[in-house]
């Protein structure tokens, strides 16, 4: 029913003339006839906008949207202020194609322009790249960008996301990079091991900062400890935490990586968002995606454009460093607004809004019998603790009263509930949650 | 125009949280930032205004006609925009618990059962954002599926050189080698060199079909056959699926494995440059090795798995789940009858451009064509010393976007163009005579276009300089 083709019937006919066919058939007449599909799709008729509208506001229904979250683990429920959202759905922003065409797309080259530099200034590295997908991908790719010829080995921290973790063993699955892992000891790399893994086939070491589990690693004296083997040093960090925390060109990374979803773009159940790659001058080359820079016009005026593009698979192909084409632009314009409109004291307050939160609830609950956390040492704004309740059954009761639990964690820290503040959860909605959780407990 | 940065006035932003409401926690001083954060301190006025002047130097489908060959710049219906913005889909976190994101697996679920009978496949998964990602994908489901026999002598992967690079750079970011087998005259692939590449080392083919210079491989059938004899399996690259959805399915040409650009063929805005989506289908005795989770429907509820012998995750999470929601809705306001006419109307409206454009232009393959074609300005460039690049700064100055230029590799001074289903034939008309008048202009004054476009805010940037010395951050006032 519904379709999009501006062209009339009577106009079709004089095309059809134009083009000397009689029935469009014609034009697929290249196909064997054993290809071509009998009958129609078994897919239903097409249906009105108005219909389409409510069989998907009937779905969305059937999700359940909390009034109260305290589940982070990757996916942050931050407040993202109005003119975020109206700015980012101008319709030349949406519509656009990658900027192929410098002199009309002046707009877009310079949001990644300023993205660029936000992410810089957010991280201290020298360069960023436009995007990419999540900070799985990113976390995968800044992985490639180590690997040299003698040096074929992953080193990687048992701190960072599980996801993380598990994209990049995929993408080592087909570049045949081997994987060394660090565990954690009271929540944090364990240093101790680290050091007895760093030899000469060492690619890189990555790390996340603050960690899965919330922990603030001990950057420095891993950085020192990688470098001294001469090995790269990556930081997977949230970008929103560098409002406060130690910048990874602070700690000598040389790679830094992370999702930005903290920084902008809606839960989304976890997509779209976007991954942000930096790094030194010196692995500049070695970046892949786009990557926007500041050059001048025939008549000398600033103009921006993609550059370094003999790094990417339209010119290099089998040779690039990546096969990145299409990446997460309007996620990476969001966050660009974003960071814009709340600016550097919006994103501090929120910043240490979160962390005061995380640590009077992680003392209310603490409060609580039977849900010590384990030792640990500083975090950002999530934490750990037990449960004298089997974690799942907790959140359930939980969500009946309209909140979402921490996450129930697995593994070795079966039994445990890994929770999360941000600046929306309010000291009254915290309070309401330990109640809850005294009430459910039965304590 | 100023940058954000340089628009910044300190003290000048507006407040947005409300204030912390319990104790006060600062961390240690040694584990803080040490440099000032130098993000700009703009007001909302400013904010809107900058972005407002921002937007109106970008071009988009809504500004005019964008027949970018080979990415398919179709309308972005606007409802797709309204359902993605819906609570219950922008607001869930992906970690909830299985019995409440039915609705999100829902659409994951149905997603799968239109996009798997649109292609012939029998699984899907979500997780690719882009179609380099399911390109990805689907190379790693065939060294998953080769090891799993526990073949590991296959490690070479055929690419036609019409493909789009992406290809290629797949197939050694998987850790394979990559043959590259020369196309005929005719643009379609070479059998005979097919032939000689298909051996026991081969682990696939990677194929867009319709090709790259929008020809239907009518041999498709043998292609297929004569990778599967020699072991491999083959692989659709799925950038064209606009030219025949509805009509034929990849499926049914004996592909195994399949990616689909829903930002292309499923209407999904390119939001200069993305998030797209790239899902990936396959038969069924790939399916065990699907990325997880995947999506299991058990009589009207539904569940998350992760299939048995995994390649595992290749994003986070679901993909870009508000991307496949999108393509859904464009999918049932389509149907079964919508999606078949517009993929008619897509060839037509592209057989209409290339058979009046040939006039005057020389096109590179000839006869009918699929939902694209290419014209060569080779000749053109010879006789006035006008190039494709040079013809296409002009088209700036005309208010539509130009063509893909210089791809595929294999034509010289290529120029081409997919009109797509969704422009109105008064459009595709002025898209002609605006041609047919350069193609005169070009005769005429050559030097006009060696200095176009004239009009944009810009001209042409010094590319070089960009590259030799790399500016791609603000540099404040140091």
């Amino acid at each position: 029913m519904g379709n999009y083709i501006p062209v009339t019937d009577a106009e079709r006919e004089r095309m059809k003339k134009t083009v000397g066919i009689a029935d469009v058939s014609e034009f697929f007449a290249g196909i064997p006839e054993e290809v071509l599909l009998e009958g129609s799709l078994n897919i239903p008729e097409g249906v009105s906008e108005l219909d389409v509208l409510r069989k998907f506001a009937d779905i969305s229904r059937k999700n359940v949207v909390f009034r109260s979250v305290f589940r982070g683990a990757g996916i942050y429920d931050r407040y993202i202020p109005a003119i975020v959202e109206y700015v980012t759905a101008k319709e030349e922003f949406v519509t656009a194609y990658t900027p192929y065409q410098p002199e009309i797309s002046q707009g877009v080259l310079q949001s990644i322009f300023e993205y660029q530099t936000m992410i810089c200034e957010l991280t201290g590295m020298d360069v960023s790249n436009a995007s990419v997908y999540d900070g799985a991908t990113a976390a995968a790719e800044a992985v490639a960008m180590c690997r040299e010829r003698n040096r074929n080995t992953v080193v990687l921290s048992e701190g960072l996301h599980p996801q993380v973790l598990e994209v990049i063993e995929t993408y080592c699955f087909g570049s045949g990079m081997k994987i060394v892992k660090v565990p954690l000891k009271h929540g944090r790399t364990d240093t101790g091991l680290l050091s007895h893994m760093l030899d000469e086939t060492v690619a890189c070491v990555m790390i996340a900062q603050p960690n899965f589990l919330g922990q603030i690693e001990d950057a420095g004296v891993i950085g020192d400890m990688v470098h001294d083997a001469k090995v790269k040093f990556v930081m997977n960090c949230d970008p929103f935490s560098l409002a406060v925390l130690k910048t990874p060109a602070g700690y000598g990374a040389d790679i830094a990586v992370g999702d930005g979803q903290s920084i902008g773009p809606a839960m989304s159940f976890g997509g779209p968002t976007f991954g942000y790659m930096a790094c030194t001058s010196a692995m500049m080359r070695k970046l892949p995606g786009r990557i926007a820079g500041e050059t001048v016009d025939t008549e000398g005026k600033r103009t921006f454009v993609l550059t370094l593009q003999a790094r990417e698979q339209h010119i290099r192909r089998e040779k690039a460093s990546s096969n990145i084409c299409s990446n997460q632009a309007l996620c990476a314009m969001t966050a660009a607004v974003y960071l814009s409109s709340v600016g550097p004291e919006g994103l501090k307050t929120a910043a240490l809004s979160s962390i005061s939160k995380a640590h009077y609830l992680k003392n209310k609950i603490n409060g609580l019998k039977g849900f010590e956390s384990p030792e640990c040492g500083e975090f950002f704004n999530e934490f750990v603790t037990h449960s004298p309740v089997e974690p799942h059954l907790l959140c359930d009761r939980l969500a009946k009263r309209g909140i979402l639990g921490g996450l129930p964690l697995k593994g070795e820290l079966e039994g445990y509930i890994l929770w999360c503040t941000t600046e929306k959860n309010t000291r009254e909605h915290m309070d309401e949650l330990v109640e809850v959780l005294r009430e459910v407990c039965g304590l | 125009m100023k940058l954000v940065f340089e628009r910044s006035r300190k003290g000048a932003g507006t407040s947005y949280f409300p204030a912390n409401d319990v104790e006060d926690r600062v961390l240690p001083e040694h584990l803080l930032r040490e440099t000032p954060l130098r993000l700009p301190e703009l007001s909302e006025t400013q904010i809107s205004r900058h972005y407002t002047k921002l937007a109106s130097e970008v071009f988009g489908v809504n500004n005019g006609f964008y027949p970018l060959g080979s990415c398919t710049m179709k309308y972005n219906p606007r409802i797709n925009e309204k359902i993605a913005a819906l609570d219950g889909f922008r607001n869930i976190h992906p970690l909830q618990s299985d019995d409440t994101i039915q609705g999100a697996l829902e659409v994951l679920s149905l997603a799968e059962k239109y996009f798997c009978e649109i292609t012939g496949m029998d699984n899907m998964t979500f997780q690719p954002s882009a179609g380099a990602h399911g390109e990805l994908t689907g190379v790693l489901l065939i060294k998953a599926y080769h090891h799993s026999r526990g073949d590991f002598g296959r490690t070479r992967i055929i690419v036609p050189d019409s493909a789009h690079g992406t290809n290629p750079a797949t197939a050694s970011m998987a850790g394979f080698t990559v043959v590259t087998i020369p196309s005929g005259k005719d643009g379609r692939v070479d059998i005979e060199a097919l032939q000689a590449a298909a051996g026991d080392d081969v682990a696939g083919i990677m194929l867009t079909n319709p090709n790259t210079v929008g020809i239907f491989e009518k041999d498709i059938l043998k292609i297929t056959e004569i990778v599967h004899k020699a072991g491999g399996l083959a692989y659709y690259d799925g950038a064209n699926l606009n030219a025949i959805m509805g009509i034929a399915r990849p499926g049914d040409m004996n592909f195994d494995i399949v990616h689909l650009n829903l930002h292309k063929t499923f209407s999904t805005p390119h939001g200069g440059g993305g998030p797209g989506s790239g899902p990936v289908g396959c038969k069924e005795f790939l399916s065990r090795f699907l990325p997880g989770p995947v999506c299991v429907d058990e009589g009207g509820s539904y569940k998350t798995i992760m299939p048995a012998y995994s390649i595992g995750r290749v994003k986070s999470f679901y993909g870009n789940f508000l991307v496949v929601l999108r393509a859904l809705a464009y999918v049932m306001t389509l149907g079964s009858d919508g999606i078949r006419t517009s993929c008619e109307q897509a060839v037509l409206n592209a057989n209409y451009m290339k058979r009046r454009l040939e006039e005057r232009f020389e096109s590179a393959f000839a006869g009918h064509c699929m939902h694209e074609f290419v014209l060569t300005l080779a000749g053109l460039k010879k006789e006035t010393g006008v190039s494709a690049l040079d013809f296409a700064k002009a088209l700036l100055d005309e208010k539509m976007h130009p063509p893909t230029m210089y791809f595929p590799l294999i034509v010289p001074e290529a120029l081409m163009l997919e009109p797509t289903e969704t422009e109105s034939l008064q459009e595709m008309d002025r898209a002609v005579d605006v041609y047919m008048r350069l193609f005169e202009l070009a005769h005429s004054d050559p030097e006009y276009f060696h200095t176009a476009p004239h009009t944009t805010s810009v001209k042409r940037p010094d590319e070089v300089l960009a590259a030799r010395e790399p500016k791609l951050r603000y540099g404040f006032s140091e």
